[in-house]
């Protein structure tokens, strides 16, 4: 089990963590996900060794490891551009971590080399041991990487956007082996991501980092479905934001009222999905509004709605909906939201919700 | 590579041009090379011969490889030193560091040798302590030693800083994640990624450890057997008018040009890649 | 160590205050301190012995020689540069890649062979030499003979130089001007020389320094005859056979402060080409 407290660090006048605590069960996959500069990066360093915390407390199953050096931590870390050793064969990489170790610790050679041929086996690499780095494809390097950082045996195991340099579709096949090397092998694993699709996919625990700050702790379900901020809601995917109210536990925007209960009254921040938009409701509340600018992307299809006040909101659709919509320019349907979520507040003190993550999926 | 005819000129300019090129480089630099051995070999090779074993030219060379010995490795320890705390760490003034280090390069020779002298010369601010105590660095060994270390200075970490500052600290990260020691990341990590930049800077090293002229002249004094280089060597028989001596003393030191240019284009032909990849 | 571990960025990275201590030490040493030392000596002059140094007229032609000596030198290096450097970069040739290494032979030899061997080329009995005599033209000997040697040592600046950025140029813009309507010499003078130009004048200056500086390869050709084929490298040299200390660093720091100006102005060439480079 892992367990940071406080944790703080700056670099010169970049505050990376602020106060971050965090608690890591044994044999958990969890995802740090958060856009660039919300110190997740960082965070996973410091439990590596690589980088010193300036305040709080580190716990690595129950050892305190504040002063302990890197390379007595025994963690696994995957780096980011998988840092091999470019001189080295692959069976070399991967027995460099049995080979510096010391007195009674010391492996035989042939262990080490069993070793390294059950760990190539795992990786599915057995025919490349002589090879070297520079003559590996992109996903190789990446298993060579994890065997490497496996060796060790280590008692957590950090991974920085493991799939980040990879394409599409070596991503997708990675991933699910990598869950299922996971649990296989009953790794405790802290992986960096800044895709809300691949921290939903692969972990248990997903946290949510933003500045320096969590700003939530969930399950994938969790996260989704009931994100704690403005800030989770608009990173895990496009939303419509609009302004609204809060009058005795109800929230009313754009003539529409949703429950919002045990919020204070005052302004109000709601989000809407642009597929959880009912094009044609029959509901009380529902409001006319004008199509524009259908496109029909594939599986879906993608438009705009103006509202009578001018606001306009993005929907979208799947096919089936479309067919019995049938939205064409200009024409006009009666909508109401599937679902909103609340946030009391104004737009002015949510700061982070104007900045480049999150949005610009839908202003693209 | 196909290159468009328009962006092409005619055949008689290419050939015009090239053949232009080739003779500033035959006048400039075979001709002079070619001058050397044959006016070495002008008298026959017994003669050649006869100067080599010369006591004096004899002790020239030892003398030579003797400074040569002292001095790259000194500056080889300091541009592995260098390079590590300049690629693998950031500090305020680093730049600062990086620039300070080229300024051997632009110091004239004569320079260079004089900048020794005024220090440690006869009347230079240590010399009288110098004699109090018996000791004599200028017109010695160590005042050779002291102006070569200066002229070659920046060669190793010239060509270090850039190659290390590339490959980064990911390397060296991964093994100390894995459990290796600071020595042993070096040893086994760093060291290997840098070893043919490193060769690469040791052989230019070398060859102005070898070569350099006008800064040992103004330390040496010039005392035949003694503190006579070899290119020092060389302008003495020259001003004697014993042209075969000096001219066969001169093609050792155009030998030395040559091998260090073969092995110097061979790296960089078969590892270009490990090598810094910015050059001048 | 310890302060000089706070003076960095924390890394895990071990090392950084035996390393950094040593360089600091060692570049102390060895360059900083001994160079410090020349300027103290300078400074021993008085105003009334610096006017009489640089209103010497041996001292004042002894530096005009290496000054203009090197910028005629460096003027011609470009020139002869481009040619190689273009003709290495652009076209194929048989030997080419002997040549191309061959170009920095005068990095690689000793300056003292390559003193004598231009000596002996440009000699009036020289094979050289020997053409130029019944024309009664003098090389060696004059300064015409320090620009040659000066010359020699240079060239691999620029062809260095100039290379990678020819290499590195993109042929669309050629192909552009071509197609609308360039002639190739047009083409060459519009759009390729002032893509070049940064380069050109970063190796002419290099080159400058390096002969303005340059003692070895001259001395040989140059005859050393004062106020006419004497260079200022000679002059210091001279100056502390006569124990002239403080004269010696007085003509040393002048000759070090045109270097440093023209490397300088090669350091604000190449920031500013970059910087303007798309």
């Amino acid at each position: 089990m892992i367990t940071a407290k406080t944790i703080s660090k700056r670099f010169g006048t970049f505050q990376a963590l602020d106060g971050v605590t965090i608690n890591v069960e044994k044999g958990r996959l969890v995802a740090l996900l958060g856009p660039s500069g919300s110190g997740k990066t960082t965070l996973l360093r410091i439990f590596a060794g690589l980088d010193e915390a300036d305040s709080g407390d580190l716990i690595l199953d129950g050892l305190n490891a504040n002063g302990l050096k890197a390379k007595d931590r025994q963690v696994g870390f995957v780096f980011q551009h998988y840092a091999l050793f470019r001189h080295m064969t692959v069976a070399d990489n991967i027995a460099f971590g049995l080979k510096v170790r010391k007195g009674k610790n010391r492996l035989a050679k042939e262990q080490i080399e069993a070793k390294v041929a059950d760990l190539l086996n795992l990786v599915q690499l057995n025919g490349l041991a002589k090879r070297y780095p520079s003559q590996l494809s992109g996903g190789q390097r990446q298993r060579v990487a994890l065997a490497r950082a496996l060796a060790v045996e280590p008692r957590l195991l950090l991974l920085d956007e493991p799939f980040g340099a990879l394409d599409a579709q070596v991503r997708k096949d990675l991933r699910r082996w990598l869950r299922r090397l996971h649990d296989e092998m009953g790794l405790t694993s802290i992986f960096v991501t800044h895709d809300q699709e691949e921290a939903l996919e692969l972990a248990d625990t997903v946290v949510v980092m933003n500045s320096g700050k969590i700003e939530q702790i969930g399950s994938p379900a969790e996260i989704y479905d009931h994100p704690a901020t403005p800030f989770v809601f608009q990173f895990l995917g496009n939303a419509n934001r609009l302004n609204g109210e809060i009058k005795s536990g109800e929230a009313h925007t754009h003539g529409w009222t949703w429950p919002a209960p045990g919020l204070p009254d005052g302004p109000a921040v709601v989000f809407l999905r642009p597929h959880e938009i009912d094009m044609t409701s029959s509901r009380a509340d529902a409001q006319l509004a004008k199509i524009r600018h259908p496109l029909i992307l594939g599986p879906i299809v993608r438009a705009e709605l103006e509202l009578p006040d001018g606001t306009f909101l993005e929907v979208e659709l799947s096919r089936e909906e479309h067919l019995s919509v049938n939205p064409e320019e200009g024409s006009v349907v009666k909508i109401a939201p599937k679902r909103l979520t609340v946030f009391a507040g104004s737009v002015m003190s949510t700061p982070h919700l104007d900045s480049s993550f999150g949005v610009d999926n839908y202003e693209i | 590579m196909s290159v468009s005819n328009a962006t092409r000129e005619p055949r008689w300019v290419q050939i015009t041009l090239t053949l232009l090129a080739l003779l500033v480089l035959a006048l400039f630099l075979v001709l002079p090379l070619a001058t050397v051995i044959i006016q070495a070999l002008s008298k026959g090779v017994d003669r050649s011969i006869a100067t080599l074993e010369n006591q004096d030219t004899l002790s020239a060379i030892r003398l030579t490889l003797t400074v040569a010995l002292i001095s790259v490795p000194l500056n080889l320890i300091f541009g592995l030193s260098a390079s590590w705390a300049i690629t693998k760490f950031t500090f305020p003034g680093k730049s600062l560091l990086v620039s300070l280090i080229e300024i051997p390069f632009s110091v004239s020779p004569v320079i260079s040798g004089l900048i020794f002298v005024l220090l440690f010369g006869l009347r230079g601010l240590f010399g009288p302590w110098l004699i109090d105590h018996d000791m004599k660095i200028i017109f010695a060994l160590p005042g050779l030693v002291l102006a070569t270390v200066f002229v070659t200075f920046p060669f190793v970490a010239r060509e270090l800083i850039p190659l290390m500052e590339e490959q980064g600290r990911d390397e060296e990260e991964a093994a100390l994640v894995l459990g290796a020691g600071g020595f042993r990341a070096f040893w086994s990590i760093t060291l290997p990624n840098v070893r043919w930049g490193l060769l690469y800077g040791v052989l230019l090293c070398n060859a102005r450890a070898m070569g350099e002229f006008g800064a040992v002249s103004v330390v040496s004094g010039h005392v035949r057997g003694l503190t006579n280089t070899l290119p020092l060597h060389v302008e003495i028989l020259y001003n004697d008018y014993d042209f075969v001596g000096a001219f066969t003393a001169a093609s050792i030191l155009a030998l030395l040009a040559l091998v260090t240019l073969i092995l110097k284009t061979a790296l960089e032909w078969w590892h270009r890649d490990e090598l810094a990849s910015s050059r001048h | 160590m310890i302060t000089l571990n706070r003076w960095r960025t924390p890394s895990i990275i071990p090392g950084f205050g035996l390393t950094a201590g040593y360089t600091v030490f060692y570049l102390s040493l060895i360059v900083l301190i001994p160079l410090s030392v020349l300027l103290l000596k300078a400074l021993n002059l008085n105003l009334d012995q610096w006017v009489a140094l640089i209103t010497d007229k041996r001292v004042l032609a002894a530096l005009r020689l290496s000054f203009v000596g090197a910028l005629v030198a460096g003027f011609l290096d470009t020139v002869l540069g481009l040619l190689v450097a273009w003709v290495l970069v652009r076209y194929s040739f048989p030997g080419r890649k002997i040549a191309d290494a061959l170009v920095d032979l005068p990095f690689a030899l000793p300056t003292a062979v390559a003193g004598i061997a231009l000596t002996a080329l440009y000699a009036k009995n020289g094979w050289i030499g020997q053409f130029f005599e019944p024309l009664g033209i003098k090389i060696a000997y004059t300064p015409i003979g320090v620009v040659i040697a000066m010359t020699f040592i240079g060239l691999p600046f620029v062809v260095r130089t100039v290379e990678p950025i020819l290499q590195d140029l993109d042929r669309d813009v050629e192909e552009a001007a071509a197609s609308l309507g360039a002639s190739r010499l047009q083409t060459f003078a519009h759009v390729l020389l002032p893509s070049l130009g940064p380069a050109l004048m970063a190796g002419f200056s290099l080159a400058t320094a390096r002969a303005v500086g340059e003692y070895g390869s001259v001395i040989f050709i140059a005859g050393n005859m004062p106020g006419i084929s004497e260079i200022a490298p000679l002059l210091i040299i001279t100056k502390l056979e006569q124990y002239d200390y403080n004269g010696a660093a007085a003509i040393a720091v002048i000759m070090l402060a045109i270097s440093f100006t023209l490397l300088l102005a090669v350091n604000i060439i190449s920031r500013k080409s970059r910087s303007g480079a798309p």
